[in-house]
């Protein structure tokens, strides 16, 4: 036996207001100009990880994968200061990969492994369209393994698997397509259903055992008809976050049972389903070790801390949907391949250098010390979960940005360091000396076709 | 081991400046042209009495060729050198050292930026590869971060502050207007000033040092030499450059109230020219005004003011044209422009005119000693030049 020994999510700060959109209630959360599915899934992951034991591999599931050649989960790896010894698996194409690859991790438990599953989505819909509407940007990890370590064990699963042309993209399309919904209600319906009846089957439990039943799908109507069939009471049926977050693609699973674990029980069963061209459903019990397994900050912290002043075309500039009057100052450069390898652990874990000799801190890393000038008596220091205040700052409206002014710190971290760093997820007016910032890894920009990720600040949320 | 300076062992005997501005008829090579011609016709020299040359480029050339090409010299010696916004006086250093070690008679320190091909708003800085992770602060919000801190350490409001910066540039907008080779030439009123569009923290448009195209040189000889050139050389008193190693960015002692450099070029610079009250004894100078809150805290590093008192200084007129002890007569950076590499040649220009009685209309009454100060990088982290002048031997 198997399950989840810790857990994280990650909702970016910015939403969208529907009514921004043109019409609806409630809103959903975007990705800022500097997030993607690989940063948003860094942050979900530094939550699973403050709880967890050693690695060995990591699981990467996303539809909206930077790169389209190369592995993307080889950035999470390195920012996460994960080992080079793990081993990656990077799972597409379909919003069920997300619970694919929790369970997945979770067979990997039963070997001994411990994975951490990273799923996180930034989900770009036609302008105008329900899947722009409806649908979240969000991130959440699990790390998974041996039952003894386990919050939640698996006590039950099924699986379907389902030829259909329900929703699809060519890899040169922006926005994916859809069939008629009636259409894929008629093919899904009766599939999430029985991978539903089954998983319980397998797990032994009555539907009206059940704490919580999370029901995900690429329409939620191809759901919609299983908590009668099953007999649920509505109050065993998750709310899927559509007024606040919006359907996550590959993160949103995760993310409802994020929420539900940051308020489970000891001996709660839930029932975790998702459908996208078939259905995966996965029943799990929650251990007495649930406290021990909760990151820092529930989903619901995450979603208090927003900002829904996000006018649409805006989105649309960040999304690169609406082409826009760029600054006058040069495009930024591509980072070189070569600095980025020798550079890894700074640019990647955020490791500096402190002086063994004196106790000077360094960022970038140096091998000479200011204070001493000692010489190659430097001890690497992680810095990334190090808490910082605003030394000092400015608001500058020259600089290249998706979203001026650049908000330009310099950062003294409280541990001993200095920092000069972007602001992310600020409000320029509402910066002051003195603030308290927490760092968070973004992709500052794409240049000539190569992503570039680093750290910023951002005051805490 | 000591910085010993070479006080009065060398004199610039001839100079030569274009006009600064966006040159959109003119290239780099031509600016050269018009700059070397006009500093051989002041010292009375023919091109080929020159033996060495030191060129000054921050971005618009590599190697000397840049001017060797364009003047078509015979196989001299040229060094192209490049010490960011300090280039132009890297040229002058470097040039002096090789008049006083005898190594050569006569040569020339030339500069020549050309920016305004580029189609840019502000200064681009060319860079090598890096790894992504380096600050993409533009040059006005590196230097803005002055402002608020030197409001904070000394109590100044930020109003108040803003009238102080404003009041610097519509100063340097004054002598501008009297400088028929500035950039801009119209003075600006101080309301216009204050209510420019932002650009960066408490900078508006107006704070910020004009981007241009320009070119400037000098022939130095050693001062035995000087009078056989012309009747009014000027001598150079000292010269000196700092390099930080970066420590506004890695120590949490530094405030960004004060560039380190400049303190330690300037207590250098008047070791060597043997002066202990610079306030009293530097009839005037041509400083770094990139922004305004930089002159603001150079009038404090280079001790013309005491610490905190250089804004009341400012407001007092201490430093206008007709002021106790005038700075950036010829408009600084603000008002002639700043074409980086020949910025540092452009200050000298102006001692040169000044020191020579020549600077008609901005004349200044009877200056004996001079100083340019010249600064690349930031806040922090910077190259720090300073020299000091002089009309008389001793």
């Amino acid at each position: 036996m198997s399950g989840i020994i810790s857990y994280g999510a990650y909702v970016p700060y910015y939403r969208l207001t529907r009514k921004a959109m043109g019409g609806g209630k409630g809103e959903r959360a975007v990705a800022s100009h500097d997030e993607d599915s690989v940063s948003m899934s860094v942050e979900a992951g530094r939550g699973a990880l403050a709880s967890s034991p050693a690695i060995d591999t990591l699981i990467f599931a996303t539809n909206s994968a930077p790169y389209a050649e190369k592995l993307n989960a080889t950035a999470i790896c390195a920012a996460l200061d994960l080992p080079t010894q793990v081993n990656t698996i990077e799972l597409a194409n379909n919003t069920r990969m997300g619970l694919a690859a929790l369970l997945l991790g979770a067979d990997l438990g039963k070997a001994g492994r411990t994975s951490l599953v990273c799923a996180g989505d930034l989900v770009i819909g036609a302008p105008g369209g329900a899947r722009e509407r409806d649908s979240g940007d969000a991130a959440v990890a699990f790390v998974t393994g041996p039952e003894e370590n386990a919050i939640a064990r698996v006590i039950g699963r099924a699986s379907a698997t389902t030829e259909v042309l329900d929703v699809w993209r060519l890899p040169t399309d922006r926005f994916a397509r859809q069939w008629e919904e009636r259409f894929g209600i008629e093919v899904l319906g009766p599939v999430s259903l029985d991978t539903a009846q089954r998983a319980l089957a397998d797990a032994n439990v009555a539907p009206e055992a059940l704490s919580t039943v999370i029901l995900d799908a690429t329409n939620s109507r191809d759901v919609a008809g299983i908590p009668r069939a099953l007999g649920l009471k509505p109050e065993q049926v998750a709310d899927m976050l559509a007024g606040s977050v919006g359907r996550s693609g590959v993160a949103h699973a995760g993310l409802v049972l994020a929420k539900t674990f940051d308020q489970a029980q000891p001996g709660d069963k839930i029932l975790v389903l998702s459908t996208a061209d078939g259905c995966d459903a996965v029943v799990l019990e929650v251990s007495d070790k649930i406290a021990q397994g909760r990151p820092a900050r529930s989903v619901d912290q995450w979603l208090a801390s927003s900002n829904n002043e996000v006018a649409y075309n805006t989105y649309l500039k960040w999304r690169e949907i609406l082409p826009f009057e760029p600054p006058r100052r040069p495009d930024p450069n591509r980072p070189a391949a070569p600095i980025m390898k020798r550079n890894e652990s700074w640019k990647y874990a955020f490791y500096g250098s402190r002086c063994s000799k004196c106790g000077q801190g360094h960022l970038p890393p140096q091998r000479v010390c200011l204070k001493c000038r000692s010489r190659d008596e430097m001890v690497a220091e992680r810095f990334a979960d190090a808490s910082c205040k605003i030394t000092t700052y400015t608001l500058d409206h020259l600089a290249y940005s998706l979203q001026p002014p650049v908000v330009s710190t310099v950062v003294d971290f409280d541990c001993g360091g200095r920092l000069a760093c972007e602001l992310a997820d600020v409000d320029p007016g509402e910066v002051a000396i003195g603030d308290e910032l927490e760092m968070t890894f973004r992709r500052f920009y794409t240049g000539q076709g190569v992503h570039n990720y680093f750290w910023k600040a951002r005051p805490q949320r | 081991m000591a910085s010993n300076g070479i006080k009065d062992q060398v004199a610039i005997v001839g100079m030569g400046c274009t006009p600064f501005g966006e040159h959109w008829d003119r290239d780099a090579a031509d600016m050269l042209i018009d700059a070397a011609s006009d500093a051989y016709a002041s010292a009375g020299v023919d091109p080929a009495d020159v033996d060495a040359y030191w060129l000054g480029t921050f971005a618009s050339g590599i190697s000397g060729m840049v001017f060797s090409e364009a003047l078509k010299t015979p196989y001299k010696p040229v060094t192209r050198l490049e010490n960011m916004c300090a280039t132009g006086s890297e040229a002058i250093r470097n040039a002096a050292y090789a008049v006083a070690s005898g190594a050569y008679d006569l040569v020339m320190a030339v500069g020549v930026e050309k920016l305004k091909d580029g189609g840019y708003s502000g200064l681009v800085v060319p860079g090598p590869d890096g790894d992504g992770t380096e600050s993409s602060m533009t040059a006005p919000a590196m230097f803005s971060l002055l402002a608020p801190a030197y409001c904070e350490k000394y109590g100044v409001g930020e109003g108040e502050l803003k009238d102080v910066l404003s009041r610097i540039a519509w100063k340097n907008h004054v002598a501008g207007a009297k400088n028929p080779k500035a950039q801009f030439r119209k003075e600006v009123s101080l309301e216009k000033i204050c209510k420019s569009p932002r650009v960066a923290g408490m900078f508006g448009v107006f704070d910020c040092s004009g981007v241009s195209d320009g070119s400037a040189a000098a022939i130095l000889c050693r001062a035995e030499d000087a009078y056989k050139y012309t009747d009014k050389p000027i001598f150079l008193k000292a010269l000196s450059i700092a390099a930080g190693p970066n420590e506004g960015f890695i120590s949490d002692e530094y405030d960004f109230t004060t560039f380190q450099e400049v303190v330690v070029s300037a207590q250098d610079a008047y070791k060597q020219a043997g002066i202990t009250n610079p306030r009293e004894e530097i009839s005037m100078a041509e400083v770094h005004d990139c922004f305004t809150a930089t002159e603001l805290v150079l009038m404090e590093d280079m001790g013309f003011s005491e610490r905190g008192e250089g804004w009341k200084d400012v407001m007092e007129g201490r430093f206008d044209g007709d002021g106790a002890q005038p700075v950036n007569p010829d408009g600084g950076l603000k008002s002639f422009g700043h074409p980086i590499g020949a910025s540092g040649l452009r200050m000298m220009y102006e001692m040169w005119l000044q020191l020579r009685g020549e600077a008609g209309e901005r004349q200044i009454k009877d200056p004996k000693l001079g100083l340019t100060h010249n600064l690349g990088g930031q806040p922090g982290r910077c190259v720090s030049f300073i020299s000091i002048v002089g009309r008389e031997l001793g």
